[in-house]
């Protein structure tokens, strides 16, 4: 009996998975070859009717490819042809939703190395004019400057941010709904209106420019973001794992503090990291709190202070060639900066996903 | 069966007395204050700005807001202060716009290419450069736009005039075509398309699997399925993106400085090289500013974080309610 069984499984050929949705590779060399063909039509109408450029080339592909898909799809039903011209017009769409960062990724890298030197991390602007070569002077004092006050910003902001996180998962009292709501609103705070506000109040009261007033509107823009950060990551805990703290007569303080915050050490990490992502190219409210300097200044206290923002904006409103390069290398070092930040939140959220 | 289901007590849940003791009370107040920070910071920031500017609502009021003079008194009362946010007002409002007409296609369509149309690979590539994307500083964003962009904004400015110069809004009194509110607002599209993409796409993989696939299996095709799918389920979501992203877009400053022209005269010709922005004027006024002017750009940036907070606002809510109905 069981013979018969294995014989009978074996003579049914078990069939093998199919993908039937997937395109076949003929299908996508079919579309790689008009793809191909159109670029190639598209190039030589822009080289002899002289529709300049590149947004040129692209326009003609475009009406290209839409007419060579009329022409494929005419004897299709109508259904399937709609999706054709849809497909094509998200394709364009998005092209053109993603064109201009890649373009800003790729000329920010390209002109920023230029100027890409050993000196360009040590010297400051102190003997050096905007215009000189690439090889003289430096954003030394600038890095540092916008260093400091991103530290400075980040101790004020991580453990209020951590403490409206708690609150909105922890403590969850009578005003969490508004609590959540403001931080929400408080997200699309204008930079320029932080800088008037401490401009208003900090500056006003110590009565001169100063480092400490830049990480204090910095400070505003970050708490939003690390306090959302905070409340997603802490929402991530097991209910399990408090039930548990609980279950062993632990209170709620003890709780909070020793089981649900260290679990997500890494999480609140990413947080800062991410606060500090979003403040660390913002120029507005620098301009108006700790306008900038050319030389190194140490002090948070001590009087106007350079940071990479201002330091580039500087130098493109003085506009000259080798001051707007040097720009190109500030916005470079800028991007690397944000870059390494988010590396580092991967790395950690890998870490912690396990 | 149906007598003992009638006269048997439905058990309610128990209510539960928690009882906090002191450390946990003390532990509460502690974070309960860190919490309310946020709110008092916001609070602040109104009631700081509204009193240093008083003295320009009260002396100027509602003519601060329609007026179109920035003029600096010269102290010897020959000329006299005279200051109003009206064409800022309007100008912010407009570049604003014009972003947003632009970015919400594009922002969808890049949106559903991302999580529709993408290979499995593409999309994971995508999606991290997405999120790189939507931290690049603005200040990048300008100074792309002033050495990159402009010249393609140039050209596809004249063309538009030449073509469609009659459209009160197209039509230009001179023909310079840089730093208008219409390259503006490009710059400050390709600036909120990551934010607004990323929030669509966020919403969009939400949509339940089997209603996709539900429309697969009665013969829908992609186009179908996302249109009457995606597209509805997605709607509150996308809209509060484009919220954010207007909000985004009206209080920036340093993209919007480097690329518009700030004049005071009320301009609704998109090509003409001349705009108005208060973010941008605060910026161009601080540094030479009287001790009144300065009060004047205090009141311009109440109103602009008031317009900003009010979209905001609304955009938390919209966020909030798709959000809950989950």
């Amino acid at each position: 009996m069981s013979a018969t069984v294995t014989d009978l499984q074996q003579t049914i050929a078990i069939p093998a998975p199919t993908t039937p949705w997937r395109r076949t590779r003929g299908e996508q060399l079919g579309t790689a070859i008009i793809f191909l063909i159109s670029a190639v039509a598209a190039a030589c109408i822009v080289l002899v009717t002289g529709l300049a450029g590149v947004d040129g080339f692209g326009l003609t592909l475009f009406v290209i490819f839409v007419v060579v898909t009329f022409v494929r799809t005419i004897r299709m039903n109508a259904k399937v042809r709609k999706d054709e011209f849809i497909k094509i017009a998200i394709f364009a769409a998005a092209v053109l939703a993603f064109l201009p960062w890649m373009s800003i990724f790729a000329s920010v890298v390209m002109k920023g190395a230029r100027g890409f030197k050993p000196n360009f991390f040590v010297g400051d602007m102190r003997t050096t004019i905007p215009d000189d070569e690439l090889n003289l002077g430096g954003a030394g004092h600038a890095i540092i400057g916008s260093m400091m006050m991103v530290i400075n910003a980040t101790i004020i902001t991580l453990p209020l941010g951590i403490l409206s996180g708690v609150y909105l998962t922890e403590v969850r009292g009578r005003l969490t709904f508004l609590v959540r709501f403001v931080v929400q609103s408080m997200s699309g705070v204008p930079s320029i209106v932080a800088g008037l506000f401490i401009y208003t109040t900090f500056v006003d009261f110590t009565n001169s420019f100063s480092g400490m007033a830049g990480s204090l509107a910095l400070a505003v823009l970050m708490l939003p973001t690390v306090a959302r950060t905070a409340e997603e990551v802490l929402k991530l805990v097991p209910d399990d794992l408090r039930s548990a703290s609980y279950a062993l007569g632990a209170r709620q303080w003890r709780t909070s503090l020793m089981v649900v915050l260290p679990t997500v050490r890494s999480g609140l990490t990413t947080a800062a990291i991410l606060g500090v992502a979003r403040v660390i190219g913002e120029t507005a409210p620098l301009l108006l709190t700790s306008l900038s300097s050319n030389s190194y200044v140490f002090n948070p206290l001590g009087g106007p202070i350079g940071s990479l923002p201002t330091y580039v904006f500087g130098l493109l409103q003085i506009g000259t060639e080798n001051a707007i390069n040097r720009a190109w290398t500030g916005a470079l070092v800028l991007m690397l900066l944000v870059l390494a930040l988010f590396t580092t939140t991967r790395f950690i959220g890998g870490k912690d996903r396990r | 069966m149906g007598d003992v289901a009638n006269t048997e007590i439905i058990p309610m849940p128990r209510e539960l007395a928690v009882v906090y003791n002191r450390a946990d009370r003390i532990f509460r107040r502690i974070v309960t204050s860190g919490a309310l920070t946020s709110l008092i910071l916001l609070g602040l920031i109104g009631i700081f700005l509204f009193v240093k500017s008083a003295q320009i609502f009260n002396d100027r009021g509602l003519s601060f807001i329609t007026g179109s003079n920035w003029t600096a008194g010269s102290g010897d009362g020959v000329i006299l202060d005279d200051f109003s946010i009206g064409p800022m007002l309007t100008g912010t409002i407009l570049v604003s716009l014009i972003a947003l007409i632009i970015a919400m296609p594009l922002s969808i369509g890049g949106a559903l290419y991302i999580e529709f149309y993408a290979q499995p690979k593409i999309r994971k590539v995508l999606s991290t450069l997405l999120d790189l994307a939507a931290a690049i500083p603005s200040l990048i964003f300008g100074l792309w736009g002033v050495v990159i962009f402009t010249s393609f904004g140039e050209r596809w400015s004249a063309l538009l005039n030449s073509r469609f110069g009659w459209v009160p809004f197209i039509r230009v009194q001179n023909e310079i075509f840089g730093r208008s509110p219409f390259l503006a607002g490009c710059v400050l599209a390709s600036l909120i398309i990551p934010i607004i993409t990323s929030v669509s796409r966020e919403v969009f993989s939400r949509t339940p699997r089997d209603l996709i696939d539900t429309c697969y299996a009665l013969g829908s095709s992609r186009w179908g399925a996302i249109r009457t799918v995606v597209l509805p389920f997605g709607k509150s979501g996308v809209i509060g993106g484009a919220m954010l992203g207007l909000g985004r877009a009206l209080g920036e400053t340093v993209a919007v400085y480097l690329l518009l022209n700030i004049v005071f005269r009320y301009n609704f010709r998109i090509l003409e090289s001349e705009g108005g922005n208060i973010a941008s004027l605060i910026a161009t006024k601080f540094g030479e500013a009287t001790e009144y002017e300065l009060k004047a750009l205090i009141a311009a940036g109440f109103v602009l974080f008031m317009l900003t907070l009010v979209v905001n606002m609304l955009a938390a809510t919209i966020v909030t309610r798709s959000t809950v109905r989950k």
